[in-house]
């Protein structure tokens, strides 16, 4: 077991220079010239454009930046975006809002996900899995930068129930609101694979057993029925973290959640590789652990599974 | 609801060689048990919901003549698994409703002429501002966009681009997602660890980084459409359908049948196609029909940064999207593409219902 | 569009009947105006370090504008006034006297002399610096030697200092409209603390204007900007409020959300978004106002079917096929206004029916007979579709763009569609590069009120923003006799000859004027929007209920 850890450790190394190798090129790819970004619509005189080519090296070739971006990695110095801001500090002033963000969003289709998928599954073709059905269809059709502003303007300025947009700080309170929209397209997932699992489970010879063996039924459910039902959905949660993370630019755009997703966008857009790179390598890290976490979790669920 | 509803779908768990049962078998055998005398508490709800399994689980072997089960198992010669399920399909309403909207939605998408009133991209039909988001009137049953043009021809017109992506696209992840998370699932060890850390770097990519390079290679700027969309959409979008089979793998790889199928010397290969693959189809296709709806909105995310389909190329996506800025005004614009892409994803997540159903043996109704 | 001057997404001003409507909201409630009290007002996340020389986008520009006052500033009107100068003088334009008012102080207690300004320009100027202001300072003599590619040179031989409170720029050639330039933010003056470290400076920026940064990290990045008053401003823009917070937002409609719930005071511009409840969601609490803006299309003349005579049919064509009334009132709700020429109704000069100005009239029937002329002289291309370039990253641009486009289909019978680019560097980066396959959207937002700064950058040969590609050399030579005119009267006559011709080449074809849609909560009275359309910030006061 510690071994696998290890193992699964070391692995992140080659996976850290895979993406962020293959992040850089892709931006060294954008269309377009960097310059034409920095300099806007009137334009550089030849003078500024050459002083700007030169600070931020846009000459070089890609392997040139590439490496001496890495080499100041490894030294701890991520260096300067377009801005003209550390890195680092942009990063560390963006995360935390967008992992409470994530956070929120992961425990929100985590939990209704799962009673409502459990409940759906149990009672499969009944009133409340038709309901959830269209729920989830709801979710599913309208894209999130429409059901974000309908929920904003009904629950936040209408109803005045939460705040509409998130404050400088984004507490947790103020992002509960922004969490469930980003979670709903995930919840819906989580809802139907917990139920499909359930209905499944629900028929299996163990849960008869169980039930045969006089149990009652709230420990059928929980010990037998929804542990077993949860393997796909906890590969799901923690591909999600990773997911939500990452994919967070509608939604924090829209409530303005001073988050990573925009800082993210905005580098693409101006084609700010040492920025794009630097987000992404952290995105990869969590993406990578929460796999690794729920790699666990599956030999925790069915011990059937083990690692050497 | 009482404690014996939940596990009255199953009338075939009894038997120990599922697979080896013919759908003809099972039903005689099920409306054998429903009439014998021990059945006679139980209800018979339409055939979807009888009775209480638990008690004739024991009275229905031993009301049922041993000679009859016997006769059974050798009459039948094995059918396969794929024509079994297929015979468990076509008897289902859900898959029957399922498989009318998704022929519909299919034929609107390739004679999309034999709907509309008129062809929404042709010179003669014209987007005037003078209708700008007016409401339904004969011959618009549907009132005008914001740019004064006929929603509902529209919506037929938007079918195809939208199907396509959606159904393409589902179908090239759940393809590759599936092989790749297969073999990571069943092999583990290093094959494990490369695809699966190989598919970390793709997910972690942003789609819109991706999207952004891929749509400027020369061959896809001057040929986009449906088809370099669709092959963005599973560059980025196979890791997710990958992972979760591999999950799934993980956790069939060590059931009982797995391991005396191992014992019995069939092949890797045979038993991660016959056995594995099956039972662990079921997130797989619960998370592809859903995607299927994601994708068709993905697009309009994609074409709404410009980097999806062009903008003269109707897709429902991309109307939604046009009439989020009147939604409070106008709402309309938005609810009928929306309900086109609604009905399309909920006839799949039946059909996939239904299918993973047909599939699992474990889960037939009668 | 984040970066670019000219989508500037900015605000205005109805004053008068403000403060009744203010009133009426607050019910029987006394109100009266808290001096004191801070307002709040939507930004975007400045995309550089708050350096007057480097901050040509919206973002920090709104800020800076704030904090940095220079020799003069504009009134509404968008008249020069004094502000730390004295006097401005010059008999040929060409060498000009500068004064400024003596005992001026920086908010970090710094005296305000001839030098600050003169350190400032030389630093804006010199190309190892890498200003992006840096071409305003290109009629100062010697700017060319340090501006040049790879200079290390940063003192410009025409700036002299004379006294501590006299200076004398010279410049390249006589220039009528100088004075009107020094009003913009570049030619501030900055502290001499601000030339050891720029970078430190750039995050707490200390000035001379109406307002000064609340206090060392006052720039939360991201999330908002806090500026208080300058109790030792003396000039004409004396704030009537205790301070501005600027709340940085990433989406022009979430702002909107945040005023329609009070959270937020003034807006700059009611977004696309919300175009259609505006009036409804906020009963009068909006004016709308012309400014220094406009939309266009510009059609490249290096393309086949835009060449020459035949193009030149063509394009007048397109322009007449555009129902520009209809667009912005279906379309933009009345917050634009059809353009009849290549200015901007706020700027001395500009005159609604100038000559040519009919090629900007709906006339669907000399559009097709136009086009027929066309076709005798050179058959129109069908296989090279005619495209309008946008980029996605802005938004808002598509709207019109499809309207645009379906009106020439519906009207002159030939395929036009919308082309999206997913950025604004790719977009930029082909039209620099004059490999545009189509027309592409454009537009100009001034820096300075003249006729000049809407022509000059834009349609003169080899300048950074002629996407069009335009090359007339008797419009260029006007254009010159314009700067060079001893009067301004005599100037503007001949820039509105100028602006005749490119109304009969339509080098690009003239749309709309941007007006400042400014809206505000129930909070606040007197907001009031400028020539350039961003609120007058200094006006706003706050009521207390």
């Amino acid at each position: 077991m510690a071994w696998y850890l290890v193992k699964r450790l070391l692995q992140l190394i080659p996976v850290f220079f895979g993406a962020t190798l293959l992040v850089y090129f892709l931006v060294f790819m954008t269309p377009g010239d960097p310059l034409a970004a920095l300099c806007g619509d009137k334009g550089c005189t030849p003078g500024v454009a050459a002083a700007l080519t030169e600070q931020y090296h846009l000459n070089d070739p890609f392997f040139v930046q590439y490496f001496s971006y890495i080499g100041g990695l490894l030294t701890g110095d991520l260096g300067v975006n377009f801005s003209g801001r550390e890195i680092s500090e942009v990063l560390a002033g963006a995360f935390p809002a967008t992992a409470r963000l994530a956070i929120i969003a992961l425990i929100f289709e985590a939990i209704f996900g799962i009673t409502f998928g459990l409940y759906a599954g149990l009672k499969k073709g009944g009133w409340f899995d038709s309901t959830v059905l269209v729920l989830s269809l709801i979710v599913i059709a309208v894209p999130i930068f429409v059901l974000g502003f309908v929920m904003q303007y009904f629950v936040g300025v209408k109803w005045g129930l939460a705040k509409p947009t998130v404050s400088g700080a984004a507490d947790w309170s103020d992002l509960i609101l922004p969490g469930i929209v980003l979670g709903l397209v995930s919840f819906a997932q989580v809802l139907r694979l917990t139920r499909t699992a359930v209905a499944e489970n629900a028929s299996a010879d163990y849960v008869r057993t169980a039930t045969a063996k006089g149990l009652t039924r709230g420990r059928v459910v929980r010990v037998h029925i929804l542990r077993n039902s949860m393997i796909p959905v906890a590969t799901f949660l923690g591909m999600d973290l990773g997911a939500l993370m990452g994919g967070a630019i509608v939604t924090e755009g829209i409530f303005n959640v001073p988050g990573i997703g925009n800082q993210l966008y905005k580098a693409l857009t101006l084609g700010d590789a040492p920025m794009v790179v630097s987000v992404v390598s952290v995105m990869v890290i969590i993406f990578c652990v929460a796999n690794l976490l729920v790699d666990l979790l599956y030999a925790w669920l069915d011990p059937r599974i083990r690692y050497a | 609801m009482p404690e014996n509803n939940f596990e009255n779908n199953d009338a075939t768990g009894r038997d120990p060689n599922p697979e080896a049962r013919s759908h003809e078998a099972a039903v005689r055998e099920v409306r054998e048990t429903a009439d014998t005398p021990a059945g006679s508490h139980q209800k018979d709800l339409g055939g979807l919901s009888t009775g209480i399994m638990m008690e004739h689980f024991v009275a229905d072997v031993a009301r049922t003549p041993v000679t009859a089960t016997d006769s059974r198992s050798a009459e039948g010669a094995p059918v396969s698994l794929w024509r079994d399920a297929w015979r468990q399909l076509r008897k289902k309403p859900t898959f029957i409703i399922a498989a009318l909207l998704i022929v519909l939605v299919i034929v609107v998408a390739l004679f999309p002429q034999l709907f509309w009133t008129q062809d929404p991209s042709a010179a003669t039909s014209q987007c005037l501002l003078e209708n700008s988001n007016g409401k339904a009137s004969p011959g618009h049953p549907m009132g005008f966009t914001a740019q004064g043009c006929d929603v509902y021809s529209r919506v037929i017109a938007g079918t195809r681009a939208s199907l396509m992506v959606g159904l393409f696209t589902t179908i090239g992840v759940v393809v590759i997602g599936g092989i790749i998370g297969a073999l990571a699932g069943y092999f583990g060890g290093w094959i494990d660890g490369l695809l699966a850390r190989l598919g970390d770097i793709f997910f972690a990519l942003p789609l819109i980084l991706g999207a952004l390079v891929v749509m400027q290679l020369p061959y896809f700027k001057a040929h986009r459409g449906v088809w370099t969309l669709v092959l963005v959409l599973v560059l980025f979008g196979w890791p997710q359908i990958a992972r979760i089979m591999r999950g799934a793998v993980v956790e069939v790889r060590n059931a009982d049948y797995v391991v005396s199928a191992r014992s019995l010397g069939v092949s890797s290969l045979g038993i991660l196609i016959r056995h594995i693959i099956p039972n662990a189809m079921a997130p797989v296709i619960v998370i592809a029909t859903i995607s299927l709806g994601t994708f068709i909105v993905a697009e309009s995310t994609l074409s709404y940064l410009g980097i999806g389909l062009p903008p003269s190329m109707m897709s429902w996506g991309n109307d939604i999207s046009d009439a989020k800025d009147a939604f409070r005004s106008n709402p309309m614009p938005v609810f009928w593409p929306g309900l086109a892409l609604s009905l399309t994803v909920l006839s799949f997540i039946m059909l996939g219902d239904a299918l993973r159903d047909a599939l699992d043996p474990k889960a037939r109704k009668k | 569009m984040r970066y670019s001057r000219i989508s500037k997404t900015l605000g205005v001003a109805a004053v008068a009947t403000l403060s009744l409507t203010a009133c009426s909201g607050g019910g029987d409630s006394k109100e009266s105006s808290d001096g004191n009290a801070v307002i709040t007002a939507d930004s975007v996340e400045p995309q550089n370090p708050l350096v007057p020389t480097n901050t040509t986008e919206t973002g920090g520009g709104v800020v800076i504008q704030q904090i940095f006052n220079g020799l003069v500033t504009y009134d509404t009107e968008g008249k020069t006034q004094n502000d730390l100068a004295e006097s401005i003088e010059s008999k040929d334009k060409q060498t000009w006297t500068i004064k400024i008012k003596p005992d001026m102080k920086f908010t970090n207690g710094e005296k305000i002399t001839a030098q600050s300004f003169v350190d400032s320009w030389n630093y804006g100027a010199a190309a190892k610096n890498a200003q992006g202001t840096a071409s305003f300072f290109e009629p100062i003599e010697g700017y060319e030697t340090v501006s040049a590619e790879g200079s290390t040179e940063d003192k410009m031989s025409g700036l002299k200092v004379v006294d501590d409170t006299t200076l004398t720029v010279k410049l390249t050639s006589p220039q009528s409209d100088f004075e009107q330039r020094l009003g913009y933010t570049a030619f501030s003056p900055m502290p001499s603390s601000a030339f050891k470290d720029m970078k430190a400076f750039g995050e707490n920026p200390v000035g001379y204007g109406p307002y000064k940064m609340a206090k060392e990290g006052a720039w939360q990045h991201n999330s908002a900007i806090d500026l208080v008053k300058n109790e030792d401003y003396k000039g004409p823009e004396a704030a009537k409020n205790g301070g501005i917070t600027f709340k940085l937002y990433q989406n022009p409609d979430t702002a909107y959300q945040d005023l329609i719930s009070n959270n937020l005071d003034v807006l700059q511009q009611v977004p696309t978004g919300a175009l259609g409840n505006y009036k409804s969601d906020l009963g009068d609490r909006f004016s709308d106002k012309p400014y220094a803006g406009i939309q266009t299309i510009a059609v490249p003349e290096y393309q086949n079917n835009w060449k020459g005579e035949a193009g030149k049919l063509r394009r007048q064509a397109l322009s007449m096929a555009i129902d520009r009334e209809e667009i912005t009132k279906v379309i933009f709700n009345e917050t634009r206004s059809p353009a009849t020429d290549f200015t901007a109704p706020t700027i001395e000069g500009y005159e609604k029916d100038l000559k040519n100005s009919e090629n900007t009239k709906f006339d669907k029937e000399k559009a097709k007979k136009l086009w027929a002329e066309a076709e005798k002289l050179q058959p129109y291309n069908k296989s090279e579709k005619l495209t309008i370039a946008y980029n996605a990253d802005a938004g808002g641009h598509k709207k019109w763009v499809d309207a645009v486009s379906n009106q020439i289909k519906n009207n002159l019978g030939i395929e036009v569609e919308g082309k999206s680019y997913s950025t604004f560097k790719e977009l930029r980066t082909d039209a620099k590069a004059g490999k545009l396959t189509g027309a592409t959207r454009s537009g100009w937002q001034a820096d300075y009120p003249s006729m000049y700064n809407f022509m000059g950058p834009t349609f003169t040969k080899g300048a950074s923003s002629n996407d069009s590609r335009y090359d007339n050399p008797e419009f260029e030579k006007t254009l010159n006799d314009g700067l060079e005119a001893k009067s301004a009267e005599d100037g503007v006559k001949k820039f509105q000859e100028a602006d005749s011709m490119l109304l009969n080449d339509l080098p690009s074809i003239p749309l709309w004027y941007n007006q400042a849609n400014t809206a505000w909560s129930e909070n606040v009275s007197g907001v009031g929007t400028g020539w350039d359309g961003v609120p007058e910030y200094y006006k706003v006061e706050k009521t207390a209920n």
